[in-house]
This record gives structure tokens, C-alpha cells and sequence, in this order.
């Protein structure tokens, strides 16, 4: 049986500045299960891919395995899409991007793919600096083959098998962070709010930008005892401040409460706003970013927003600088010595 | 003048050296003399899985009928290890020499009544000649090819060439090595007769033939090939061939205008990233390699499954080494043939091409591109350590500049404009090769998701049987194009003229082609038959079934190039009979005619028995 969304347009929907109504930015139908954090979030990219006035063609989608790798297919049709193998999203990310800087390339990944299988990959395209997007759908579990921990399941939460996990659990965006991400962010499927224009930032970042969502799994991790459930989030949440990614200088004056806000100029130009709900909060500072991130971990908090940025990333194809055009749209012409070389080097040889 | 027992141009000279001591290029400086006199020679590498300080051993080969395997027997032992002399002493021939280094006096047990001593003071006469440490080290290997010099009749002025082109840019150093040659050259003059009774003559054998390692050619054909992306985890013996690809490419690719890099070179945290980068640039139309051996290749495995599945083109090179596991990583062997042939779970197999000389390597890689775009597939080059580590006497690599780069069915903005709906597995033209397209291509047409799950001809998920069952014989389909775009064998006879035939493939082709003559010699036909790729085409399978004996010549313990024949095409067990050579050491002629010989004097006996 195939999946494929039914296709009818709603006459009176929106079209953004390239002539798109959200609905172009869909995808095939979902076969997640009902109520599934995944869903949402794929939801919000879809958001994000419409307010930003993405190309869809433009972009490239990519993930690994799991139930959050096969998100890519619910989102953006219109895209190439790349489902990989177990883990290994990062590197296929990483020859794609070598091979055409000129796209978007967006990752999406679970815990299971990024911080088990797949951690030393996940590590890895930090360190390079890899130009992209790279999601966590984060469920604690692993909802594909039915609900086993996964190294994000916090230490003493319950399974649905009633098992406790004995295990310290790995916390993606402190490491990341650590490992020199240059855009961090924290964030859970049911804040679209917050999510979406965290997701328009991160696509609009020069470097490696990283968001760690807490996405319930509905089927295996929504129990009493979870610290991935809907209720124990929503109970938990803490947020760092109230994000709007403000695309190209277009002053948006949004207010969150009544905390302070801060503007950070991200490399293009692009503004994103942050409202300041924490008194020290500075999302360009490593150091005190850490450790927020560690003090909530602490209080059982989850912290969320932007947790960290630095607008004046450097991608891999800056440190290896390469050429600004293409690699792949270049011809045998640009690329092959031809045979008058080939003589000299032979003589060489001789 | 030529006395009776007198050899020109054939014998075997083995350097016994310590790892890290310099005597890499003082040996080379040696073959190459030999080489640059018209000679054919083959030097081989046998050295340890160590940086520094274990024994290392360097063979050469002069062959004036320009035999360019290895051959047993060593003619001449110079020692410059003291570690391993008592062995390297046994080693030498009857009548064989020794030469050594005799500012310490031999022990008895060192002596054998059978063999020739030519001590040469190389420690004393550096420390006389030199006061820096470092350079006594140096100029002892350098002294010693001047007394080779003398001994085997080698032009002064050629290795004196050779320097002056070596130190290009440094010639300070140029006058302290030609002293240390002729210290060399000296001493056997006052002390030795000279020449030897095997020495090399001036020819004009080589003509317009070169010296290169495969890996090289590997790195230079990537470069001719027009890759743009690679990515590689360090590993011996095929770490070179990215070194060679970096070197080529910063001194062909770099735009003169901007200074940035028409390429993209990433070491890997390992090579299933590596591999994984590959398939993500193919995926995205660049044209990108990885080279690795054979840990590698087990690592890649499930990703070279995925390649095989989605249908992305994959260039893989595989210098093979000595297995199983981390097994002698420093010693050649063709022993990745069924892991690479056969890499992934499920039904997969994968195009494998066989170079034999450092050309082909280069072509290989040409050919490579072409296949894995025109195929959308993974293509192993096989190549090994003895092909990629050793320099080879090679023709010289050739590039035709009207070759054009095979890009296979991609489809443009244009294509897809034309198009109604685009099935990226639709199989349109029957030969199993479908449309695929590139990100970016076309705002509303040509997006397909990419995946290693079924799918049906529009890459839409299914479980349907029919729809997977249905993609499965199209890619057998598609298998059996390749049979037809893969290069085609050796056949070394127009009409067969024997029974038996010989099969091989890669770097046994020498010591196979030497056999074949002294067969020949010995008034024994057979038929041969050189593979240079997987799947087999109609060729292979003509061969076989119109002889009644093959043997099939591999460097190998199971047997496996036989094992893929009878897979593949099969043919009946006791029709093929096995040469194998698996200790880790370039195979021989000798080892090849013995192997043949006991099996045809058998078979030879037990027709006669049942007449
Ligand atoms: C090499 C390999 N090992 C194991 C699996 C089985 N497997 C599929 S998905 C998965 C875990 C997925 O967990 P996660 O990434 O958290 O995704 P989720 O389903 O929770 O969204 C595993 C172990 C596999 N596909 N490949
Ligand atoms: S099992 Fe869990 S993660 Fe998977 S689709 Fe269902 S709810 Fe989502
Ligand atoms: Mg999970």
C-alpha cells in the first residue's frame, strides 16, 4: 500500500512571495502514528519552509532510520529527499553539501540515529562545519523497533515495559554546543510558536545549526514516569527566551511578556529577536549557554529557545575553500588536464 | 666480452635495509638507473607494518626479456641490516653474493662456503668521509649503489642524472652525494673483481615506457576522470591514492583566478563516512570516489548495499592487502574478491574491474566513472598493494582528449519539461537503466525520494511483492547490460589451440605471461584468458566451456575468482583447477609452472589410465 496525500487546494490560502501556498510545501500523507510528536514538528518545517519562501527544489532533505527519519517524506514534496541508512545522515549530508553548495540542505534525525548508531558522525559534521539544518525528533526511545531506550532516555525514567533506565543519559545540545555548533537550539513539537521561527533560523544560518526537539512518542514513551511524555514536558519546559527570526531586516516588533529582548544580526543580515525571559541570558555567549543548559539539567528542566549562536559561522567549504561555484556543474573542460599534460607527466616518469 | 656462464640483464638484487633509514630513495636511485639504461626491471617493496626500526627488504628484477614479476632466487644480497643477516645470508643462491658491511669482521657462523662475500667498510668510510650524524646515516645507501655500480656495469653519468634531477632546487646537496657514489665505486675498484658475471647492459628495451606506482595512476586517472569530491579514512596500502588525487589536483585544479579548489577533499572519521560522503555527492552529481582495502570494504558494506538499491553511482578503490582481518597489512593478495563482489545483505552484486598495470589503473578510473554513472551503481577498481605500493614499468598512461565524460541518464530542466510524470525507476528503455534527476533541477518535476526501503517505479514506498519482486529483475536487467559495457577480456589466441587453458586477472598477468612462455619453451600450449572486470561477459564464458581444463591463477588461499566463475556462470567444479599463491608475496612464474605442471601430468596419467 502507497501513501500519497491527496491533492485539493483551498482557494482562499495564502501565497507567500514566490507565489506558493503552504500546501505546496506538504508532503505524502503521514503513516506515523495518530498524535505523534514527529508529525508536528514536520508541520512546523513545513511552516518555516513557506514563511522563508524556500525554492523547494532548492532544497535537499536527508535523514537516517527510525520513525523521524521518515519524516522527510511528509514534508516538501516538491524537494529531493534522501532517506539513508541507520546513523549515517550526517556524512551522505556532508558529500551532498561538497558536491552543490548552492542548496539548503536539511537533515532530520532521531536519538536513536544521532546519539547511539550514529553519534560519531553526528560529532563528526559538527566539527566541519557542515552548512545545514540538522533536526533531532527526540523521543527518548526508539519508536521504529518498538520503544527500547535510547541514550536520551533520562536516567530513572520509566519504558513502557515498566523498566527503569539505569543509564546517564547523553545530552545532545550541551554537546553539541561543546563541540563548537555554531547554532543551538532546544525545542519541543508542541510549540509551534516557538518551533517554527527557530527552524527558519537554523535554515538560515551559515554553519552547522542544530535543534534538539523533545518529540513525545505517543505508542512507547507518553507514560507517567517519562520525561519524554507530553505531560512531563509541558510540566518541565523552561524557556530561555521567546525567539522571531526576522528574515532580511524586516523589523517585526513582536512583544512576549514583559521580558527585555535582544537582537542578534546573523551573517546575511537577517535579524533573529530574542526576548530575554533569564537576566543573564546571552545566546552568544558559549560559556554561561553550557552552563544554563547544565543547571536545568539539573532542576529536571528542559530548556528551550536558542540556546546559543555565533553569526559568523564558517562552513566546511570556507575552511577548505573550495570554488564558489558548484563542484558538480563543472565540465570535463574545467576539470581534465587533457593529453599535452599527460605527455609532461609521463616524461616525468621516464 | 660475454663469458659462457656470464647473464646479462637477469637477476634478482635484494636490499636488506631498516625501516626509516633513508634507503628508499638510494634504492630507487638504483632501479631507476637500470631503467633509464633501456633495461626492464621490478622492484618490489616488502616492508613491515612498522614506522621505524624494523627490517624492510627491497627486490629488484632485471629482466632483459622484460619479465616484470617476481622471481625466487636472489642473486645478489646487499646488507645493511644486521638484524636480520643471518637469515638474509641463507637467502642468497649458491654462487649467489653477499654484500655487506664489513667495518666489523664477519662471525663464523655467518659464512658460507657457497656463496660470495663482497664486504664493503660503508659505516667506517662515512665516518671518515662525514662528520654530521645524519648524514653517515644517509650516505651509507648511497655509497653502496656506487659500489653496485660497479659490480653490475651501471652507468656513472645515469646515476649522476638522477641526482642532479632529484635535488632540483637543493643542487648544494648534489656534490656530497656524488662523493658518497664515488667513494662506492672506488672501493670495488681497489678491492674487487669487476664487473660481475650477471650485470646489466645498455638496451633500448623500454622505448617510450614509464615508472609509477598503481596508486598514483589511481589518483591521476581520478583527477583525468574529471572527481571532484573524495573522502577517505587512512589505510595501507591504499592511503596513496587520495595522496595522489591531493597532489594532482592542487597542482591541476586550483583556479588560477580565485585560488579555491575545483575539488573537495575530506579525511573521514572512518571509512563507512567515507563512503556515505561518496554516495551523497554521486547522489547530488559529482562525480566522487573513496579508496580504501579490505577492512574498509567490510565496513562499507551496508552502504555499498544502499548504493546498490537506491541506484546511486559509487566509485570504490580497493587496494587489496593480505587478510583476513588486520592479517599482514604491509603483503599483497587478491583476497577481497567475494567481499566486494558480493558486498551487502540481500541480493546484491556489484561491478568490479581488474587492473593489471598501473595504465590500466589510471583507465580503470575512467572507465569507473563511466560505469557507476552509466550503470547507477557502486564500481570497485580491485587493484592490491603489489600493483599499488611498487613502481611498475608501465606504457605510458594515455588520455584521449575527444573522450567524453559518459554522464549516463540524467534528466535536465528541459527533459523533464517534456515529461508528463517522472517515474525515477520507470524502466523506459528496457536495458534496466532508469531516469534519474539532481536536486535543483526543476521547481515542480523530477523530485523523488531517495531511499534503501522498496519503492515503486515512482520511488514511492511499497510493500507490495509484485512492485519489489518487479524492481529486483530489473536491476538483474540491468546486470546483464553492464555484461555488455564492462571492459572486455584479454584473449590471448585468435582460435583456441589447446585443451587447457590459463585465466588470470590483476597483477599475476606477469608471472602468468612468463609461465605461458617457458611452457611454450618446453613445447606445452596453452590458451589464455586475462579478466578485467565482473560481470562476466559472453567471452569469459566461451572460454570455459571450449576447454576442458582451466586453471584459474589466483593470489588467494579459498579460491575465490573460481568460486565466482562457478557462481556466476556455472560451469562444472572439476573443470576449473586452482593455482593459488597466498603468502602474502607477489606470485611467480616458477610457483605458476609447478602448480600447472603436477596437475597436468596428473590429468595427462589418468586419461592415459583409462584408455
Ligand atoms: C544497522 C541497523 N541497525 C538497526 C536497525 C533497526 N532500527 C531501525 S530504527 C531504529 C531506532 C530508531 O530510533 P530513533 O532514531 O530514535 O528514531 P524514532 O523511531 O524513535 O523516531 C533501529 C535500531 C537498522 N535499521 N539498521
Ligand atoms: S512509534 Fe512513536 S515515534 Fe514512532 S510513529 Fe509511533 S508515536 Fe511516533
Ligand atoms: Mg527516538
Amino acid at each position: 500500500m502507497t501513501y500519497v496525500r491527496p491533492k485539493f487546494r483551498h482557494p482562499e490560502l495564502q501565497k507567500n512571495k514566490l507565489g506558493y501556498t503552504v500546501d505546496y510545501y506538504e508532503g505524502a500523507l503521514s503513516t506515523l502514528c495518530a498524535g505523534c510528536g514527529h508529525d508536528s514538528i514536520s508541520a512546523g518545517i513545513i511552516q518555516a519552509a513557506y514563511e522563508m519562501n524556500i525554492e523547494p527544489h532548492k532544497l535537499a532533505k536527508l535523514s537516517g532510520i527510525g520513525c523521524s527519519s521518515k519524516t522527510p517524506a511528509y514534508f516538501l514534496s516538491n524537494s529531493h529527499g534522501f532517506n539513508s541508512v541507520h546513523g549515517r545522515m550526517p556524512s551522505v549530508a556532508t558529500g551532498a553539501n561538497l558536491a552543490n553548495r548552492d542548496l539548503t540542505y536539511f537533515g532530520v534525525s532521531g536519538d536513536g540515529d544521532t546519539a547511539s548508531i550514529g553519534m560519531g558522525q553526528f560529532v563528526h559534521v559538527i566539527r566541519r562545519s557542515l552548512n545545514m539544518t540538522y533536526i533531532v525528533m527526540n523521543n527518548g526511545c526508539y519508536g521504529l523497533t518498538k520503544g527500547q531506550d535510547s541514550a536520551t532516555a533520562d536516567q530513572g525514567s520509566k519504558n513502557k515495559g515498566g523498566n527503569v533506565n539505569l543509564f546517564e543519559s547523553i545530552d545532545l545540545a550541551s554537546l553539541a554546543i561543546e563541540l563548537g555548533a555554531t547554532f543551538v537550539a532546544q525545542s519541543f513539537s508542541g510549540d509551534k510558536a516557538q518551533l517554527v521561527p527557530l527552524i527558519k533560523a537554523a535554515m538560515n544560518h551559515p554553519g552547522f545549526a542544530f535543534i534538539n526537539v523533545i518529540s513525545p512518542c505517543v505508542t512507547f514513551n507518553n507514560n507517567v514516569g517519562s520525561t519524554k511524555s507530553y505531560d512531563y514536558v509541558r510540566e518541565h519546559i523552561g524557556a530561555t527566551a521567546t525567539v522571531d527570526f526576522v528574515p532580511e531586516m524586516q523589523e517585526i516588533s513582536i512583544e512576549y511578556g514583559k521580558g527585555t529582548h535582544k537582537n542578534v544580526t546573523m551573517h546575511d543580515g537577517s535579524v533573529i529577536q530574542l526576548h530575554k525571559l533569564a537576566e543573564d541570558w546571552n545566546p552568544l555567549d558559549r560559556q554561561s549557554a553550557m552552563n544554563a543548559v547544565i543547571n536545568a539539567k539539573a532542576k529536571n528542566e528542559i530548556l528551550t529557545g536558542l540556546l546559543y549562536v555565533n553569526p559568523d559561522a564558517h562552513d566546511l567549504h570556507d575552511i577548505i575553500k573550495t570554488s564558489d561555484r558548484p563542484l558538480n556543474t563543472l565540465t570535463k573542460e574545467e576539470l581534465c588536464p587533457g593529453s599535452e599534460m599527460l605527455n609532461e607527466i609521463n616524461a616525468d616518469l621516464r | 666480452m660475454a663469458g659462457k656462464t656470464d647473464k646479462i640483464n637477469d637477476f634478482v638484487v635484494r636490499f636488506a635495509n631498516v625501516n626509516g633509514t633513508g634507503s628508499a630513495s638510494a634504492n630507487f636511485l638504483f632501479t631507476k638507473a637500470i631503467f633509464r639504461m633501456g633495461v626492464p626491471v621490478t622492484p618490489k617493496n616488502i616492508f613491515p607494518s612498522n614506522i621505524q626500526g624494523l627490517p624492510t627488504w627491497y627486490e629488484v628484477r632485471v629482466s632483459e626479456k622484460g619479465y616484470l614479476g617476481r622471481r625466487e632466487g636472489i642473486d645478489l644480497l646487499v646488507s645493511v641490516n644486521p638484524q636480520s643477516m643471518l637469515n638474509d645470508i641463507k637467502s642468497v643462491r649458491t654462487g649467489g653474493y653477499f654484500l655487506y658491511d664489513s667495518s666489523k669482521k664477519l662471525h663464523a657462523e655467518y659464512i658460507r662456503e657457497d656463496i660470495n662475500y663482497i664486504g664493503v667498510p660503508l659505516m667506517q668510510m662515512c665516518n671518515e668521509a662525514y662528520t654530521d650524524a645524519r648524514q653517515r646515516q644517509l650516505f651509507k645507501n648511497i655509497i653502496y649503489v656506487g659500489a653496485l655500480a660497479t659490480l653490475l656495469d651501471i652507468e656513472f653519468n645515469v646515476l649522476e642524472d638522477l641526482l642532479s634531477e632529484q635535488f632540483k632546487g637543493k643542487e648544494k646537496l648534489i656534490p656530497a652525494n656524488v662523493k658518497a657514489l664515488k667513494l662506492g665505486v672506488d672501493y670495488i675498484h681497489a678491492n674487487y673483481k669487476y664487473p660481475l658475471e650477471f650485470r646489466v647492459e645498455r638496451r633500448d628495451l623500454l622505448k617510450d615506457k614509464i615508472m609509477i606506482e598503481g596508486n598514483s595512476a589511481c589518483g591521476l586517472g581520478a583527477v583525468y576522470a574529471g572527481a571532484t569530491v573524495a573522502a577517505w579514512y587512512p589505510i595501507t596500502p591504499s592511503t596513496s591514492v587520495v595522496e595522489a588525487f591531493m597532489d594532482y589536483s592542487a597542482e591541476f585544479r586550483v583556479d588560477k583566478i580565485t585560488g579555491k579548489n575545483n575539488f573537495a577533499i575530506v579525511q573521514a572519521e572512518d571509512e563507512l563516512s567515507a563512503i556515505g560522503m561518496v554516495i551523497g555527492a554521486s547522489w547530488n552529481g559529482a562525480r566522487s570516489f573513496t579508496a580504501t582495502s579490505g577492512p574498509g570494504v567490510s565496513l562499507m558494506n551496508e552502504f555499498l548495499g544502499l548504493a546498490y538499491f537506491a541506484e546511486i553511482p559509487t566509485v570504490l578503490v580497493d587496494v587489496q592487502r593480505t587478510g583476513p582481518s588486520t592479517g599482514m597489512p604491509t603483503r599483497t593478495q587478491q583476497s577481497d574478491i567475494m567481499e566486494a563482489a558480493y558486498a551487502s545483505h540481500g541480493d546484491t552484486k556489484h561491478v568490479l574491474l581488474f587492473p593489471s598495470t598501473p595504465k590500466e589503473c589510471f583507465e580503470s578510473m575512467l572507465d569507473a566513472f563511466d560505469l557507476a554513472e552509466g550503470l547507477q551503481t557502486p564500481v570497485i577498481v580491485m587493484t592490491d598493494l603489489d600493483l599499488g605500493m611498487n613502481d611498475h614499468v608501465s606504457p605510458p598512461l594515455t588520455f584521449d582528449d575527444s573522450r567524453e565524460y559518459k554522464r549516463g541518464k540524467v534528466l535536465d530542466a528541459a527533459a523533464l519539461e517534456k515529461i508528463e510524470k517522472f517515474g525515477r525507476y520507470l524502466d523506459i528503455d528496457k536495458d534496466g537503466i532508469t531516469y534519474r534527476t539532481l536536486p535543483g533541477t526543476h521547481p515542480s518535476k523530477g523530485s523523488f525520494f531517495t531511499r534503501g526501503t522498496s519503492r515503486d517505479e515512482y520511488a514511492t514506498y511499497t510493500e507490495d511483492s509484485a512492485a519489489y519482486q518487479h524492481n529486483m529483475d530489473r536491476l538483474i536487467r540491468k546486470w546483464d547490460t553492464a555484461k555488455n559495457m564492462v571492459p572486455a577480456p584479454q584473449v590471448y589466441q585468435k582460435k583456441n589451440e589447446s585443451k587447457n587453458g590459463i585465466l588470470f586477472f590483476g597483477t599475476s598477468q606477469y608471472a602468468a605471461e612468463e609461465a605461458m612462455d617457458i611452457l611454450k619453451e618446453e613445447k606445452i600450449v596453452v590458451d589464455a584468458i586475462r579478466l578485467k572486470s565482473f560481470p562476466f561477459n559472453k567471452d569469459v564464458e566461451y572460454f570455459i566451456n571450449s576447454h576442458d581444463t582451466v586453471f584459474v591463477i589466483e593470489q588467494n588461499r579459498d579460491a575465490q575468482m573460481k568460486s565466482l566463475l562457478m557462481i556466476e556462470l556455472g560451469v562444472d567444479p572439476k573443470k576449473l583447477i586452482s593455482v593459488l599463491n597466498y603468502d602474502g608475496m607477489p606470485i611467480t612464474a616458477d610457483n605458476i609452472l609447478n602448480q600447472v605442471k603436477v596437475n597436468l601430468r596428473s590429468s595427462s596419467k589418468s586419461l592415459m589410465s583409462k584408455n
